[in-house]
Formats: C-alpha cells, structure tokens, sequence
C-alpha cells in the first residue's frame, strides 16, 4: 500500500467551476466516488497533484424524465440508478448492470460517470507498486513490454465496466463539458480499442451526464456477467441483451459486450436475425455470433477461452429468456 | 493541502485541520483515536473499514475523510451504550460470528445500514447486504444467524442501539 501524494481537493459546486479547476491545475483529475481512482493512487499507478471532486454539483446529481427521454447525472451513484423506477421500466439492462456492480458498499458512492470513465483492468496492471515492480512493470505504466503479448507494442487491458454495454444497447448519448464549452458524442464514440489510451475525452473533459430515449413498449432488455465471486468482482464477460419478439419472430435485437476488450461495443452483424423465427437452432447462432465477437485477450486469471465461451452462453440465455 | 473538516463522529461534534490527502479511515483511527474501524487490504476488496456515512455503509479506505464535510459518520466504536451491547453485536457474540474479529467492525456496521433500512430482512437479503464484506475464518454462515437473531430481538421489542 502506498501512501497518497500530497494533493490540494476542489470541491466545486457547479460544472463550469470543476472544469475550470481542472483546467488550472498541472497535473488534475476528477475525483467522483473514488473507488476506481484512489485503488490506483493507493498502488502507485496515478499521483495526481490535485483532485476535482464532483459529488457536490447538484446537476449531476439528478435523474430527470422529459416526453420520451432520460438525462441520467454523472455523479449519480450505481445505487439510485438500479433503484430509479424509470430505468427499471424502460431500460431494465441498465438498472440490472448498475445492481451487479461491485458489492452494495461500493454503488452507495460509485457513479455513473466513474463507472463510464473507468480505467482498463489487466492482471498484471492492478497489482500493488512492489509487485508491479518486481515485474519490470509493463507497457500501460512504466514498463517497456507487454505480458499478455510480449511480442507487439499495444496493451489490451480490458474495459470492465458493467453500465456501459447497457447504455450502447439504448444509443445512449454523453453529455461532455471541457475548457471549449459542452458538447454531445454518442456513447460508442466515448471509448476506443486502446488498452492505454481507451477515452477519447479531451483534455480536461467530464462526463455531465447520460441522455437516451426510452423504446417501444415492446422492447425488453437484461444485463447478466460471469465472475469468479458471485458476490463481489468485475465481469470477466458482461453481456446486455436487447430483444423484441413479436408473433413469434424476431423484431429487434442488439448485443453489449464488456469484460472482453479495450472498450465496451455492440456485437456487429446482428440484422441477419431480424424476421428469423425465435428458436433455439436461431439462439445458438447468437451465441456462435456473440462468441465469434468477444476477442478476450490473457488480461485475467480466468484463460480467454472460458471469457469467449460464456459470453456466448450469457447472451444465449437472456435472449432465451425473452422468448 | 488542508481543509477545516467539521462533521460528526458517533454523536460527538469534531472540527480538525486536516490534510487533503487523509481518507478517512486514518482520520478515524489516528485523529479521533476510534481504532474499531480495520484497514484490510489496499483499497475496497475486504469492507473491514465499512462505516456509516449518513446512514449508508461505505468503505472508509476510499473516501477522502476532506469530503465528509457536514457528514454524521458512524462506527462499530460507537453502538453500545452504558455498556450494553446493541442486539446486532449480541448477535455476533452468541452467534460465534466472528472468529478473529478483523472483519467484525465491518460486518457489524454493513448489518446496523441493512437493519436500518430493513428490519425484517430474509436470508437472501443478509447476503446481499454483506456481499461487500470478506471473512477468511467463519465460512458466513454464522455471520448470517448472528444478523438472524439481531432481527429476531429487535422484533421481539430489545433496543436497538
Ligand atoms: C473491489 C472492487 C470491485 C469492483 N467491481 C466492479 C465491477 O464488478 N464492475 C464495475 O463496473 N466496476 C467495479 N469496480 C470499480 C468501481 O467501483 C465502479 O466502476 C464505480 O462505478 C467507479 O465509479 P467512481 O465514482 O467510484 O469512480 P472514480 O474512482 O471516482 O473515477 C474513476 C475514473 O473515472 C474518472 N471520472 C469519474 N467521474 C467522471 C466524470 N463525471 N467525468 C469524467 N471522468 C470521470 C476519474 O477521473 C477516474 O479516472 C470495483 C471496485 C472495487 C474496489
Ligand atoms: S495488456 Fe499488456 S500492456 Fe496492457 S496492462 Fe496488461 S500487461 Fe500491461
């Protein structure tokens, strides 16, 4: 365990004034719950020389409906989102991936915005300073190689955020504010295949918060993760199913992966279900399409091949449950 | 960098100059002297330094104690009154739900905000409720009858605490 750096905390009241303090500061980062960030400060990871806390902004503490849609603030803790009523209702996937996050203790004071922001996990990059050390480190800090592919020159620590491949399944847009003013991405342009450099967030940005529009009544959705620790661990797969079935058939479908790749996306190629009779020679096909898809690399105790596997099985069983 | 921090501990008004770096835990247990709350990994796995904040469990070792600003905090130190144990820690003791006692603290006060919030909880929801809590003697299951018999006493009218 290694003591925390010296470091000034902001505690800002309204956006503009967090980023503002960012902006000031030589080496900042936003603090929101602190159970991703401080872990690596306490291992040495990151020292920043300031921290900008943003659990004090009312605006991004606030979930708000309007006609057809949900703003969902970025300090809001994993707790109220899986306990919000319109998020239960409309977006099931979600309120189920924020209920399985961590342990109850953990979503009192994690966020939305620190769960979508959180930083790639590799077993060889979440260990503490000595051991990191006694392993040459590696490329994502401070080393030259990297373990789980020593031969190329990128790091494919896994995103393993349970919201996020919730959110793709509802075209979720972020809401951003940096030195240059607001601005507005889509959920899946926030994340890119880099183990080192996942975020595209600028210099400086944060996360205001989540905008979606609610579906059909007749969409359902549901989020499931396999885990060494039923009770208590980040996904080595995390699968989000969104379904429609009507008279039999298959009307919509879209699948969230996490836990098996630099950052979270939506299964690709998915149309060719769309009219397919629901049945169980079509949910094997998903599993094989799923399966296909979740390219996990070495990142984990638990090998790859288990990881590709059942995320397969996840996204056959949700679907299954819809049918 | 400092900040004045002025909240509550178990009832007791405290101001204190403190660094920004200090979590909480450390400012429990080396500037209030409250040493019930337990640092037992490095960084929110085990929930030995689960506390109170406001009525709602969280762990103590990834909070900086500089934003607890205005926050009633709680601890195990603080449950037992004119030394009577609370039903919760009667619970532990008849119960044999600790062994050796790291993860108590933890247990004890993950329970109290379960209790709080639900009085009457099933065996599904003790589970639920101490998920975040790691023990490495007492196999759980008689973490879970001492939580059972707390219920079973508060119901029958005993204080709580
Ligand atoms: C034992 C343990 C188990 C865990 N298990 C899981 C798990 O199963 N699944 C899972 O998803 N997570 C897990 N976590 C990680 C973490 O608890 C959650 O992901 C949580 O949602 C992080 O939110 P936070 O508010 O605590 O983030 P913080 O730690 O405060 O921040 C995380 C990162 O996001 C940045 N950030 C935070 N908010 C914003 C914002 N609004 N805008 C821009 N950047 C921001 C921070 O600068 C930091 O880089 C676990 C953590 C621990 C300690
Ligand atoms: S994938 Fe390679 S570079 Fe990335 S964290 Fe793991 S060992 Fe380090």
């Amino acid at each position: 365990m290694e003591l925390l750096p010296d470091l000034k905390l902001h505690h800002p009241r309204s956006v503009e004034d967090a980023v503002s303090l960012h902006a000031a500061a030589s080496s900042g980062r936003y603090l929101a719950g602190g159970s991703d960030l401080l872990v690596n400060i306490r291992r040495g990871i990151e020292q920043p020389e300031s921290l900008v806390y943003l659990n004090n902004i009312a605006e991004m503490q606030a979930i708000t409906e309007a006609t057809g849609q949900i703003s969902i603030g970025g300090a809001v803790t994993l707790r109220e989102l899986a306990e919000s009523a319109p998020v239960r209702q409309h977006f099931a996937a979600v309120a189920q991936a924020a209920g399985e996050v961590a342990g109850p203790s953990h979503r009192e004071y994690g966020t939305l915005g620190g769960n979508l922001c959180l930083d790639t996990r590799c077993v060889f990059y979440n260990q503490s300073e000595w051991w990191r050390s006694a392993n040459a480190y590696c490329l994502k800090n401070r080393g030259e190689i990297c373990h789980v592919a020593p031969g190329g020159k990128k790091c494919f620590a896994a995103f393993s955020g349970d919201v996020a491949p919730a959110l793709l399944l509802f075209d979720a847009e972020v809401e951003l504010a940096g030195p240059d003013g607001r601005r507005r991405l889509a959920l899946a342009d926030l994340y890119r295949n880099d183990g080192m450099d996942h975020l595209t967030l600028g210099q400086g940005e944060l996360l205001v918060a989540v905008h979606m529009a609610k579906p059909s009544e007749a969409v359902h959705s549901a989020y499931a993760k396999s885990r060494v620790r039923g009770s208590i661990d980040f996904p080595l797969a995390g699968v989000a199913v969104r379904i429609a079935v009507s008279d039999g058939k298959i009307s919509d479908l879209q699948v969230g992966l996490t836990g098996v790749s630099p950052l979270p996306f939506l299964v690709r190629k998915l149309d060719k279900f769309i009219g397919r009779a629901a049945d169980d020679a079509c949910l094997e096909e998903l599993r094989d399409a799923v399966r296909g898809q979740a390219k996990a690399m070495k990142t984990t105790f638990t090998p790859p091949h288990y990881r590709r596997r059942v995320a397969g099985a996840l996204a056959q069983k949700l679907a299954a449950s819809f049918f | 960098m400092k900040t004045v921090l002025s909240l509550t501990v178990n009832g007791v008004a405290h101001d204190d100059v403190i660094p920004d770096n200090m979590l909480l835990v450390d400012y429990l247990r080396e500037k209030t002297g409250l040493t019930g709350t337990k640092i037992g990994c490095d960084g929110g796995e085990c929930g030995a330094c689960t506390v109170l904040i406001d009525d709602r469990p969280r762990h103590a070792c990834l909070t900086l104690a500089a934003t607890c600003q205005d926050s009633r905090i709680e601890t195990v130190d603080g449950l037992s009154r004119d030394s009577r144990l609370t039903a919760l820690q009667r619970g532990f003791n008849e119960k044999l739900g600790a062994q050796c006692g790291f993860c108590t603290p933890g247990m004890i006060m993950a329970s109290e905000a379960l209790l709080r919030r639900n009085p009457d909880p099933s065996e599904a929801d003790i589970r639920d409720a101490l998920a975040a809590n790691i023990c490495r003697c007492t196999g759980y299951v008689k973490i879970i009858e001492a939580v059972q018999f707390a219920a079973q006493e508060l119901a029958s009218g005993e204080l709580a605490s």
